[in-house]
């Protein structure tokens, strides 16, 4: 029986293969193996969201995702999407809002945020609320994040519109 | 400090801004960064994954510890086996709490000032007897965290059972008794007597009581508690990474328990993710962290996990509690009287003990107001459920919601609108330096322009007349108030007195670079409050640098000037008071160089952007980075003897008050849906006084943050026992926390009396939301079920509680 | 806390991963989108040997619609629900439900085989499933088999999948014009588990609830298919007489057990006051 299995992933665009023990879940890895230290583990059973990180794409729970089922996976973290750009306007918009206190939740609220941007660029604040709504933050009100989210859908929606 | 701030907004205009000058003596005043809504520095790299939490950090030869916890609430260890975990994979070692007590000397929570208080000797590991279910029995320490996992499974221990007590009533009866030692379970006793209630109460028109409950919290702090103990038996000497509030106290009690010396005691706590007063205990699970490092010679690493932080992590808050309140027809509110009992776990937490927030019950009920007679009756009992100790806004929720219940009861039945109430009885503005009944003293509060200024934002009497159509359509909003006071800044009278190594002084270092930065080393630490934040706005201000140029230090016991770290909302009064005097001198000794090397007098120079300035003309003289560059590598063109002096300390303590009150106001608009009890948040509105507001964009989320924290204790909150002391809901699945979608937007507002205690003027602001949000939550919620004669008292205010008191089910 | 150490293997077909859990027997767990699963191994609430992702197998992914029938294969993910516009069109419960299960982040992952295999009393699928009269292939090692959605769950997180076997697919009957469909449920928080809901189903025919279905989540050990509560509607045209009725009955066929928040007598008032909603929104 397998208890390590080797494993390939493109990891923030690049590909890296380790072997890893089948218990261990994506944050861990990422933590402990990869040094990647920005995705955060609150709870470890689903609820809080600071592991928050995507998979081929879409945003999921670090800590119910295996390691090893990566293989052969796209894997994004809050350093891959912050070195990239592609999360500057959404941390742009957090920092002037101080959508953030302690910064504990801020990586996974960050890829939830930058993911509701593509899939529900015309989300109001009620439709930002639900979208956020599985990722703690024991910090801030969450007023400032639905404010900061907000602020990036709006001036998105002004440059479509003027384009 | 921004003339028009202050003057648009103080309660007492006539008093001229330069009473409390943010300049230098004999230089211009400067507008500076106070009052400026600047982003936090330090949040980018927080934003980027970047930040160092304690469990971020790697250390060669780490090990780390899992603790095997008390299945059973209250039992006798018979036997405790640890043979098999020692050898399994990966294990380092595994103790139980006798080994440990050698390296450990126990201890107890106990106050002097709190008197009678009594609670008994703790180790880090429960020996002989295990008082709750989650309490550290021994320690597996491993290669890996999973490893001492897998050996954790391994111990085997027999138990016999004994009798539990789970309900406060039990335990204040007293049948089953928890330490026989102390004979019963009483752990601390408080009466407060005005004299003259009964009088009061005898005379008074209107007579309303009520009971209220308050299920037990805890703080959920999203980064669990981290202790990261690296001992070096070569120097004798220990350095802990740990996200603790407060690492200088921290220094105090390892250096007693393990016998080393302070000095070789450094306490590092870099990024910490959330405090709320869970992070500044004396736990013993990290307690024996730090032994477990002594006794193997290397770093040890103890991370809670989230369902062992369910029942480690100090729970707060149950409360059951009888009021009543007299009042005359005229609707002057004479007399409170106040019965509180409080279960708090079988241990009194040390050092700052589990009397304190019954303690605070006692002091802050009836605040807001002006009755002359209160009469308060206190009991905190042991149980076998988790340790309770202070949380954010310690007792402040309790007071604040039973004070404000029974305030709209009386309004209620006086038939007098409750805002109307507030504003006959609420202590006049002009009525300062003032004493509570309670003894407090309070130096200026704002209790009427806070709640004129709310009932104008809320657009109160509109609301009134929509609810009035709504109801006619069976919509059924509430609308509630809630008037407090909060203890801020607290000075030595809040814990040194009693013996408790916790400073309530704090430091504040500031230093001129080569390059004409400023480099802040304080004694305050940061959870995300924006503690740096703010420090680098008064520093800038203070010493006439552009915040750019400033850089801030905090949490590192090696580094920082000596202070008490962060709670009780001391940062912006204490810490930041300290960073300005301590910018102000440097400031002056900056002018020394400059005047010396100007050869001109120093009165004549000012500091304004980075520059040194002929006050008459505005010429720029230097820039900053000149003065460095001479004083630090050119001294010899300097007079002979003179001597620049760029490094300098100040430090600062609240003296003339035991605590620097702030006040606010909060107004709540719910919808009750009758049929299934459930309740919406439509919106929630503050308005606090928190003196001299350093950065309104960190005081606003800081207030709301606590305002959702307020309404996850009225709404979701509890810490949930079966009769056997089993918590039933110890994972973050079964305890609710609030999250966004059930969030209402919060509006806030500011009313700005600066306490003339400091310069800086600055009240905290850490806690008024949470101390107001669950009262005012309550009281819209009952204003919305008042057609129906229902009402709820029982905190959290689940649909089936509601339910309940419309009759229902 | 950590999971347990366990072994792991991903079998690229269906035979492959049918021969493992033969070989394994009770010490293997099938993983899916492991939204429950490894929640419970990270928690030590269960330590299988070895864990046999299916994932790989891309025959069990997939929504079509032939012969009448909508097939949704077991791993598709929630996600893919709520973005199938072929659901949104033919089974539009499933859409009304789906935005109520968890979060963006758990439907990217968990699927619908999971839920029902897992079959949580609370969860939003297991009485969808019931209401859209679900038909259930599920594969072993001698071949497949069809199950019923009302013969399926057992008891409490106990259905009638054998250990040794993988639900393969759902197959869902289409439905022909003139029916309603409303999903209704009450959950403290936005994605917790449903404290008591409603999964509705009725053809409205001349004003007169015709097929009507009432399926409950959250207020028994199982999804419950309330039959009394549906006979009392069924050829009334809606009226305050008739959803009383039905909230009668409902009384005598629910048997919630009680959850940390709210017991038995709140469950029940809740699934009756969720009945009238979810007939006026039928009707309306
Ligand atoms: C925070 C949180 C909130 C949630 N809220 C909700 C909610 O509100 N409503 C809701 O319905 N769900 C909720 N879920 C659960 C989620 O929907 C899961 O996705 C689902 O229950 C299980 O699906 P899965 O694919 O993740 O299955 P897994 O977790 O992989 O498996 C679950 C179980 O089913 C078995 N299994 C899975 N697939 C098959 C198959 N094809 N054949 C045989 N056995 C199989 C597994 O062996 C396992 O025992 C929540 C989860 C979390 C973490
Ligand atoms: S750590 Fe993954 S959801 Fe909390
Ligand atoms: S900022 Fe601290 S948890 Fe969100």
């Amino acid at each position: 029986m397998d208890y390590e299995i080797e494993t390939t992933m493109t990891l923030n665009g690049t590909q890296v293969t380790r072997r890893i023990a089948a218990r261990t879940h994506l944050v861990d890895f990422l933590r402990e193996e990869m040094g990647l230290t920005g995705s955060h583990a609150g709870c470890e059973h689903g609820v809080c969201g600071a592991c928050t990180l995507r998979v081929n794409g879409d945003i999921v729970r670090g800590c119910l995702t295996l390691a090893v089922a990566c293989n052969g996976k796209t894997i994004d973290t809050i350093e891959g999407v912050s070195d990239s750009g592609e999360a500057a306007e959404m941390q742009h918009a957090f920092h002037e809002r101080n959508a953030l206190q302690c910064g504990f939740c801020t990586p996974g609220m960050i890829m939830c945020a930058i993911d509701l941007v593509k899939n529900k660029p015309a989300a109001k604040r009620e439709e930002i609320r639900e979208y956020i709504s599985g990722n703690y933050c024991r910090c801030t009100g969450y007023h400032a994040i639905v404010d900061a989210i907000e602020a990036v859908l709006i001036s998105k929606q002004r440059l479509g519109g003027k384009s | 400090m921004s003339q028009d701030i202050v003057n648009s907004t103080t309660t007492t205009p006539v008093a001229p801004v330069v009473d409390r000058p943010l300049q230098a003596p004999g230089t211009r005043p400067q507008t500076g960064y106070i009052g400026k809504s600047e982003p936090r520095a330090n949040a980018k790299r927080l934003l980027q994954g970047r930040g160092s939490y304690t469990d971020d950090l790697r250390f060669p030869r780490l090990a780390q510890v899992a603790y095997f916890r008390s299945p059973h609430a209250h039992a006798k260890i018979k036997k405790l086996d640890l043979s098999k975990a020692r050898v399994a994979p990966g294990v380092i070692a595994v103790v139980d709490g006798y080994a440990v007590r050698d390296i450990c000397s126990p201890w107890m929570g106990v106050l002097s000032h709190l008197k009678g208080i009594r609670s008994p000797l703790q180790f880090p590991l429960a020996i002989e007897r295990a008082r709750w279910q989650g309490e550290p029995v021994a320690a597996v320490v491993a290669e890996t965290r999973a490893q001492a996992e897998d050996a954790r499974d391994l111990v085997e221990a027999e138990w016999e059972e004994l009798p539990v007590v789970v309900d406060m009533r039990d335990a204040l009866a007293g049948q089953t008794v928890i330490h026989e030692e102390l004979g019963d379970n009483i752990c601390f006793h408080r009466e407060l007597d005005t004299g003259e209630v009964d009088a009061a109460f005898a005379k008074a028109d209107c007579v309303v009581e009520e009971s209220y409950s308050f299920g037990r919290h805890t703080g959920v702090c999203l980064e669990p508690r981290i202790i990261l103990a690296d001992y070096n038996a070569g120097e004798h000497s220990l350095t802990v990474h740990h996200n603790t509030q407060s690492p200088h106290m921290m220094q105090q009690l390892f250096a007693k328990h393990f016998d080393i010396p302070e000095a070789n005691i450094q306490v590092i706590a870099k990024d910490v993710g959330g405090g709320f007063g869970i992070k500044v205990h004396t736990y013993p699970d990290e307690m024996c962290t730090v032994a477990l490092s002594i006794m193997l010679r290397r770093p040890v690493k103890f991370v809670a996990d989230r369902m062992e932080s369910m029942v480690s992590d100090i729970h707060a808050r149950e409360h059951r509690v009888k009021i009543r309140l007299a009042a005359d027809k005229a609707g002057n509110i004479l007399a409170f009287d106040l019965d509180d009992l409080t279960a708090i776990g079988p241990y009194s937490v040390y050092p700052r003990t589990s009397g304190i927030e019954g303690n605070q019950v006692v002091n802050l009920t009836g605040g807001p107001y002006k009755h002359k007679q209160y009469r308060a009756k206190l009991d905190a009992v042991f149980t076998n459920k988790n340790v309770t100790c202070q949380y954010r806004a310690v007792g402040h929720p309790i007071a604040a919601a039973v004070t404000e219940g029974i305030v709209d009861a009386a309004a209620i039945k006086l038939g007098i609108d409750p805002a109307e109430f507030r504003r006959r009885n609420l202590i006049r503005d002009d009525a300062y330096p003032y004493t509570f009944p309670s003894g407090i003293r309070f130096e200026k509060l704002s209790h009427h322009k806070c709640l004129d200024k709310l009932l104008e934002i809320m657009d109160y009497p509109a609301l009134r007349a929509e609810q009035a159509a709504l109801r006619k359509k069976g919509i059924h909003r509430g609308i509630g108030l809630a008037s407090i006071i909060e203890v801020t800044s607290p000075s030595a009278a809040f814990y040194g007195v009693g013996g408790a190594p916790i400073s309530a002084q704090d430091g504040a270092t500031l230093r001129l670079d080569v390059s004409g930065m400023v480099t802040v080393l304080c004694g305050v630490t940061e959870q995300g409050q924006g503690t740096d934040a703010i420090f680098g706005q008064i520093a800038a201000t203070a010493v006439g640098v552009s915040l750019d140029k400033v850089r801030v230090l905090t949490g590192d016991t090696r580094v920082t000037p000596y202070g008490g770290g962060t709670w009780a909302s001391r940062g912006a009064g204490i810490g930041g008071e300290a960073v300005l005097q301590s910018g102000k001198a440097l400031k002056s000794n900056i002018l020394d160089v400059a005047a010396a090397m100007l050869n001109v007098k120093k009165v004549t120079l000012d500091i304004i952007d980075n520059t040194i300035i002929d006050t008459t003309t505005g010429e720029k003289k230097l820039p900053l980075a000149e003065v460095g560059r001479v004083a630090y590598f050119r001294p010899d063109t300097l007079p002979m003897n003179f001597q620049s002096e760029l490094t300098v300390t100040r430090h600062f303590v609240p003296r003339e008050y035991a605590f620097t009150f702030a006040n606010g106001v909060q107004g709540s608009l719910v919808e009750v849906d009758p049929d299934t009890g459930f309740i919406k948040m439509l919106k929630h509105w503050c308005v606090g006084d928190c003196g001299t507001v350093i950065n309104p964009l960190l005081v606003d989320e800081q207030t709301r943050g606590g305002i959702v924290q307020g309404i996850g204790g009225a709404m979701f909150e509890e810490c949930m026992y079966d009769e056997r002391g089993q918590m039933l809901n110890a994972n973050l699945a079964d305890y609710l926390v609030p999250m966004s979608f059930e969030m209402p937007d919060i509006v806030t507002a500011h009313i700005e009396t600066p306490t003339k205690t400091s310069e800086l003027g600055a009240k905290g602001a850490g806690e008024n939301g949470t101390a107001g949000a669950p009262a005012a939550i309550m009281n819209a919620i009952n204003d919305a079920l008042l057609p129906f004669n229902a009402k709820v008292r029982d905190m959290p205010f689940t649909p089936e509680r509601v339910l309940k008191a419309l009759g229902k089910v | 806390m950590k999971a347990p150490k366990f072994a792991y293997a991903k079998p690229a077909t269906l035979p492959a991963a049918l021969a493992l859990l033969d070989q394994h027997g009770e010490e293997a767990k099938v993983l899916a989108g492991g939204q429950s699963l490894v929640a419970t191994l990270n928690m030590r609430l269960s330590s299988p040997a070895i864990l046999i992702d299916i994932t790989g197998i891309a025959a069990l992914s997939g929504i079509s619609t032939a012969n009448g029938k909508v097939r949704i294969g077991a791993l598709t993910r929630h996600c893919d629900i709520e973005r199938s516009a072929e659901i949104a069109k033919s089974v539009p419960l499933l859409a009304q439900a789906v935005g109520q299960i968890a979060h963006a982040a758990i439907r990217n992952a968990g699927t619908l085989g999971g839920s029902i295999a897992f079959a949580d009393p609370a969860a939003e699928w297991p009485a969808c499933m019931l209401a859209v009269d679900a038909e259930f292939i599920i594969a072993g090692k001698s071949g497949e088999r069809r199950v019923q959605a009302r013969d399926f769950f057992k008891g409490l997180y106990t259905t009638a999948l054998q250990p040794k076997e993988i639900l393969v697919a759902i197959e869902i009957p289409l439905l022909g014009a003139g029916y309603r469909s409303a999903f209704l449920e009450l959950a403290r928080r936005h994605g917790d588990y449903a404290i008591a809901g409603v999964a509705a189903i009725a053809k409205l025919d001349a004003g007169k609830f015709r097929d009507v279905r009432l399926a409950y989540l959250g207020v028994g050990a199982t999804p419950i298919l309330a039959k009394g509560a549906m006979a009392a509607i069924e050829g009334n045209a809606y009226s305050a007489e008739v959803v009383a009725a039905a909230q009668q009955a409902l009384g005598r066929e629910l048997d919630p057990i009680g959850d940390l928040y709210s017991a038995p007598p709140t469950k029940t008032h809740l699934a009756r006051v969720l009945t009238g909603r979810a007939l006026a929104a039928i009707a309306a």
